[in-house]
């Protein structure tokens, strides 16, 4: 579903990603790690459309058609999803108002029609069961005074609610405890389907025992490095990234 | 990549969709101010003579005064000479029927959303409609009047309630008070007049809509708004002009009396021709409005919306003389291309326990320039005065500015006086979230935007609120790329 081809992509005239390379097919969830700073956000950012980043090289297809075409806003409503590292917060904003307008935007993008506030609000209920999340979060404003944690939980939602086919989860699990990690875990695992696909960014290991995933990428330097099954994350965990940057 | 060429300074052409011109035939007097001039439109109108003195008075000190220039807009300077002081529609409707209106003007209230027929308006709201110098129609006068309300255009109101208009007429705003004040005085033409009568709640939003149409012409209204002890009104006005090269001077001058318990919500929804794209033309807002509580635990709203005008340039306020009064001030200001505001309020405690609030929220985006300019001044005797102020600035782009002036002048020791400022930028990160969850930049821009402003669109009357809310993402329309 998802065909990286020598990916290269610069942020202000600095080059980042070297020449990626991925496939990514319906149902498989890829885990991408990597040390500080060898380009994963800047993967996940390119792939969702960020305005700062160009693409100078490469192609990607997604579904078969060039993603790279598509503003931002298309490629979200065509079903690309990003948790972000860093979820901004927007004031005044009421959060299920923000979802509605959002889940409405990829309705009416997919010909369906939109949901009016009581069919959402059932929706959203459905969803917070699932997720066990507590859904006092939906009336506060986007992000607004919220903490690290239910930032990220919040992005899990609404990641629920647009059921996206390409989820690209980056480091959602940092800044998490140990009850928020499970609860964001079975919240992907919950949404895990033949038709959906997920890139998950994590530092950490842990997170993999819950999410499992069916590849693991090492990305150095702007290059994935290494590829290899789930086993390749609980080297790393043991040896660190040195041995692969060396060789 | 086709979405990196997208930056926040890119400016498209802005529409204002108000900005068509009426054909009608207008009876329009000579360009120029002097005696002459004031005596005819006091004649015109068929004015007491007490009133005529009263202009001549205004016009005579005006002539002495000079133009202020403290407040941070520029413009090329105004020729007095060359503005025509009086235009209006060559039918003069009786008023009493709406057959008498001339079609022409009937369908540009029609084609701004404003019919004048009844049983078409929204339900609930009464409308006075103010074409170039002179009200066309009141509509609902007959219902409220059955209440003891008075809602009639300013001229009408001379000839049958001279008493109250003599009564109040200056007691808030008096011709001395400033240069557009004293140049209002000399040459205001129309307007709304309104009166709640003791213990009445008015059913209805009263409403005027003002509307410029003459090449040349200046407008300068006059609202006078009573309310009796114990009384209710909720007030609301409305303004658009044609898109003309040259810019045309609006000086209004708007006072509001309170009573004892008595409450007036005064709410402004602002969309005069701001010019197009390059700074050319637009409406230049010289407004001075203020509120008087004067009675015991009177309170006075002001919640304006400004995104219209080249130059709005105005601080409605309240004197807060009244024990236990209430000021406050909600105001939204946008200013896009070229459009500079210079906007604010002044809250002058004199009675006891007196308490004001101020929430304003100043969006600037393209080369637009935005101050909030408020003074809070608490007098020896407002013992245990309290203020709240709030001034938060939103940023599109960097060409544009934000500037707030808070003035504080405090006699009494007891007073609590609050102050709160922010400036942020709307971010590209801010919009890249709402357009990675898939929502077009410009609904991205309009959610951020509006929930800036939350506080202040809550509260203007509901029928209002989404009309504010449109408005808004109409003149920020091409701010972002
Ligand atoms: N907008 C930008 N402008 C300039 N440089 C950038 C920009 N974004 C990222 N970079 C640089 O690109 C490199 C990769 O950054 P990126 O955020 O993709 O790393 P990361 O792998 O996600 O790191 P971390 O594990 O710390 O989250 C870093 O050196 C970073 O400073
Ligand atoms: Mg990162």
């Amino acid at each position: 579903m998802l065909e990286i081809k020598n990916l290269q992509v610069t942020a202000e005239d600095k080059e980042i990603l070297r020449g990626i390379d991925l496939s990514v097919n319906k149902g498989e969830v890829h885990a991408i790690m990597g040390p500080n700073g060898s380009g994963k956000s800047t993967l996940a950012r390119a792939l969702s459309g960020h305005p700062e980043y160009q693409v100078t090289g490469g192609q990607v297809l997604f579904e078969g058609r060039d993603l790279l075409d598509m503003d931002p806003d298309e490629r979200a409503r065509e079903g690309v999803f990003m948790a972000f590292q860093y979820p901004v917060e927007i004031a005044g904003v009421n959060n299920a108002y923000f979802l509605k307008a959002a889940l409405n935007a990829k309705r009416k993008h997919q010909g369906l029609p939109e949901l009016d506030a009581m069919e959402f609000m059932s929706l959203v209920n459905d969803k917070a069961k699932l997720l066990e999340i507590d859904k006092s979060m939906l009336s506060r404003a986007v992000n607004e005074g919220f903490s690290g944690g239910e930032k990220k939980r919040n992005e899990i939602f609404q990641m629920a609610l647009l059921e996206p086919t390409l989820a690209i989860l980056d480091e959602t699990d940092s800044g998490l405890d140990i009850d928020a990690l499970k609860l964001v875990a079975n919240g992907v695992n919950a949404m895990r389907s033949p038709e959906r696909a997920f890139i998950v960014v994590t530092h950490y290991q842990r997170l993999l025992n819950y999410i499992v995933p069916d590849f693991v990428h090492v990305l150095s330097g702007g290059r994935i490095v290494k590829s290899g099954g789930k086993e390749l994350a609980l080297e790393l965990e043991q040896k660190g990234y040195g041995w692969i940057e060396a060789a | 990549m086709s979405t990196s060429t997208e930056t926040i300074e890119q400016l498209a052409t802005r529409e204002y969709k108000y900005g068509f011109v009426t054909d009608v035939e207008s009876e329009t007097i000579p360009k120029g101010l002097n005696e002459d001039i004031v005596r005819l439109i006091s004649a015109k109108k068929n004015e007491p003579d007490w009133l005529l003195q009263w202009r001549l008075k205004a016009y005579r000190l005006w002539l002495t005064m000079k133009e202020p220039t403290w407040q941070n807009v520029k413009y090329d300077p105004i020729n007095y000479q060359d503005i025509v002081y009086y235009s209006a529609p060559k039918k003069r409707p009786a008023l009493n029927s709406l057959d008498d209106v001339d079609p022409e003007v009937k369908r540009t209230f029609d084609k701004l959303g404003i019919p004048l027929e009844e049983q078409k308006l929204l339900a609930g709201v009464a409308v006075d409609a103010v074409f170039d110098s002179v009200s066309v129609a009141t509509t609902f006068r007959e219902k409220l009047a059955k209440m003891g309300i008075i809602f009639m255009s300013f001229s009408e109101a001379v000839q049958h309630h001279p008493d109250l208009v003599r009564k109040y007429l200056g007691s808030v705003v008096p011709h001395t008070d400033n240069f557009f004040a004293a140049l209002n005085s000399a040459v205001f033409s129309d307007g709304s007049f309104v009166y709640v009568p003791k213990g009445v709640r008015c059913p209805m939003e009263l409403s005027t809509y003002f509307r410029i149409n003459a090449k040349d012409t200046g407008q300068f209204e006059r609202t006078l708004i009573v309310a009796d002890e114990g009384s209710y009104v909720s007030y609301l006005e409305g303004c658009t002009a044609p898109m003309r090269d040259e810019n045309q001077l609006h000086a209004a001058v708007v006072e509001l009396v309170a009573l004892d318990d008595a409450t007036i919500k005064y709410s402004t929804i602002q969309n005069w021709y701001p010019g197009d794209k390059d700074g050319k033309g637009g409406i230049y807002n010289f407004v001075t409005k203020r509120g008087l509580c004067a009675g015991r635990r009177s309170k006075i709203t002001w919640t304006q919306v400004e995104t219209g005008s080249a130059i709005t340039w105005k601080y409605p306020g309240c004197i807060l003389q009244g024990d236990g009064s209430i000021g406050e001030f909600y105001s939204v200001a946008t200013t896009n291309n070229w459009q500079q505001a210079d906007t604010g309020t002044k809250m002058i405690h004199l009675g006891k326990n007196t308490r004001s609030t101020i929430v304003s929220k100043g969006i600037s985006a393209g080369h637009g320039q935005n101050t909030y300019r408020g003074l809070v001044r608490v007098g020896k005797n407002a013992v245990h005065a309290r203020n709240y102020s709030q001034c938060d600035s939103l940023l599109i782009g960097d060409k544009c500015g934000a500037h707030t002036f808070p003035y504080l002048e405090i006699r009494n020791t007891s007073a609590r006086v609050e102050h709160e400022a922010s400036t942020s930028k709307i971010g590209e990160d801010q919009i890249f979230y709402c357009r990675q969850r898939g929502l077009p930049t410009e609904d991205a821009v309009n959610m951020i935007v509006s929930g800036f402003c939350k506080e202040v669109f809550r509260e203007l009357p509901m029928e209002f609120a989404v009309e504010a809310q449109k408005l808004l993402s109409v003149s920020l329309e091409g701010s972002v790329g």
